[in-house]
């Protein structure tokens, strides 16, 4: 299951999780990455569209888009 | 226009986990863009990666520094470079060339430092093992015979018959200085009355002269007090000797020991306030000897110091080959340097370094070495930015044991340079390639995988 959908995000990155109590904070990347996954795209279309976005290649971008979705696992967040 | 481009993060907010040192600072990291004047660019560039970089100012500065707080304390000092630590030429002869003569603990290791150069009565011959042949060479060539057994006492007596004259020795001594673990498999014990006995055979045998006494309490000693009890048991000791047997004791080796400003696994005080400095181990050695010298009497104190000489002298460059994330949230990066190369890892936690400024919050990490073996690991917790791909690190302090306690698995052994003045740097050791891993191994004919075939 999804669960960024349940997250409340602010603006400037401060994340809180109902189901939990707790609180996260993330980075303008991490920021724009959690948004695209609210919205139910896949980690190859968030790459593809932060591309056009960021000053950044895709093959960095990709790799940092899944270490990021693998952190919010372990953070319990997807 | 694209928005600059900063690696995602996402830290967990916590709470209830400050202690009074104050917060893990998120933001610092440490820099180094260079070694002496030259550019870790530059050196990785030319020389590859891993590199293991030794800086020649480091080396003499540290040494000096060192002879130094003996020398301005006490009128009568050698230092001796501990082979074992580092054994490249370049280095040994650098310690050489400041004034230091040479501390062996094996056939090869006095081989090396003849063929660097060495006279053979400027080497200390220590070890537990030293062959009847090695025992001949060395002593026919003046060197200075460590005895560490009664077996070495045989041995060097059937030497003294063979070349028709009596041979100057040292007696290796073990003693409970209050450190803990007693190294007591070395040399005979004081406290049992052992080291007595041994030198009551050797003035009964007739055919060894007993001219010093040398003991190494241990390794990475934190405790300066732990030498003056030393000091105070050898003297005691060398006196009784002088007394009893009429020998005249020349000098008393107190081996090494001295601690790097490198921080031991498990110790949770940085390096800078654990490690005592060296005028603190100065002061208590000196003294001892002071308080418990006979008037007049200055035997030469010899000092083998090896780690805290070189240690910090040594880095290793190295970079990152992949990264990944750990099932606990950890980030885990493999570099191109193992644990076969940086043999220290296994009770040093390193100082890490970045080549280049990283934009990102440290988060905790964990640095694994290239080799397909689990205990490959470099650093198993350290906070570091997200580095990407090709970004260096660079490790120290690793200038002692790892390029002599090395092993060549899987890969061959790096480039080893030293760094001089100016900007100058030489190639010390080449990297390896396959001829060097298969120069000795030879393949029998019946095995050949083309006569096979045919």
């Amino acid at each position: 299951m999804n669960r960024s959908q349940q997250l409340a995000i602010s603006e400037n990155g401060f994340i809180f999780d109902p189901t939990t109590g707790e609180s996260f904070t993330t980075n303008q990347t991490g920021l724009a990455i959690l948004n695209r996954l609210k919205k139910n795209e896949s980690s190859m279309e968030i790459a593809l569209k932060m591309r056009e976005e960021f000053e950044v290649s895709l093959e960095e971008l990709e790799r940092d888009v899944a270490d990021f979705i693998d952190h919010l696992r372990t953070y319990g967040l997807m | 226009m694209r928005m600059k481009y900063e690696t995602p993060v996402i830290q967990k907010c916590q709470t209830g986990l400050m202690n009074k040192f104050g917060s893990c600072p998120h933001y610092s990291r440490k820099i180094r863009t260079g070694i002496d004047d030259v550019s870790i660019d530059n050196l990785v560039e030319k020389y590859g990666s891993p590199l293991f970089v030794f800086s020649e100012k480091t080396l003499r500065e540290r040494f000096r520094e060192i002879h130094r707080a003996f020398s301005t304390r006490y009128p009568n000092v050698t230092f001796a470079w501990s082979y074992k630590t580092n054994y490249l030429p370049a280095i040994c002869a650098v310690f050489h060339q400041e004034g230091a003569i040479a501390e062996v603990v094996s056939e090869m290791e006095y081989d090396k430092a003849r063929k660097l150069g060495v006279p053979g009565d400027k080497i200390i011959f220590n070890g537990p093992y030293k062959s009847l042949h090695a025992l001949e060479k060395a002593v026919s060539e003046g060197a200075m015979v460590h005895i560490d057994h009664l077996d070495e006492i045989y041995d060097l007596e059937k030497v003294a018959d063979k070349l028709g004259r009596k041979i100057k020795v040292a007696l290796r001594l073990n003693m409970d200085t209050g450190i803990r673990p007693q190294w007591s498999r070395f040399g005979f014990n004081v406290d049992s009355g052992q080291a007595m006995m041994a030198a009551r055979r050797i003035h009964h045998g007739g055919k060894l002269i007993i001219n010093g006494l040398h003991c190494h309490i241990g390794t990475f000693i934190l405790e300066p007090d732990a030498y003056g009890v030393q000091v105070e048991k050898m003297l005691k000791l060398a006196y009784q000797i002088e007394d009893q047997f009429k020998f005249g004791i020349e000098y008393i080796d107190i081996g090494g020991g001295f601690p790097s400003k490198s921080k031991l696994k498990g110790t949770y005080l940085s390096p800078d306030l654990s490690v005592p400095a060296i005028d603190d181990y100065a002061e208590k050695i000196t003294s001892a000897f002071y308080k418990n010298l006979r008037p007049g009497d200055f035997p030469r104190l010899i000092l083998e110091s090896g780690r805290v000489m070189v240690d910090e002298a040594g880095y290793l460059i190295t970079t990152i080959h992949s990264s990944k994330r750990m099932p606990d949230g950890r980030k885990a990066y493999v570099v191109d340097a193992g644990v076969n190369i940086l043999f220290t890892s296994f009770w040093y936690k390193f100082k890490l370094e970045i080549d280049r400024e990283v934009q990102g919050v440290n988060e905790p990490s964990i640095v694994y070495g290239p080799l397909c073996m689990n205990i490959d690991v470099i650093d198993e917790g350290c906070l570091l930015p997200p580095l990407n791909r090709g970004t260096r690190l660079i490790v120290s302090p690793v200038g002692a044991y790892n390029v002599t306690q090395w092993l060549q698995f899987i890969s061959y052994r790096p480039n080893v340079v030293l760094t001089g003045e100016n900007g100058k740097v030489d190639v010390i050791r080449e990297a390896e390639d396959l001829l060097d891993i298969e120069r000795r191994e030879r393949l029998p004919e019946h095995l050949l995988l083309s006569s096979k075939s045919s």
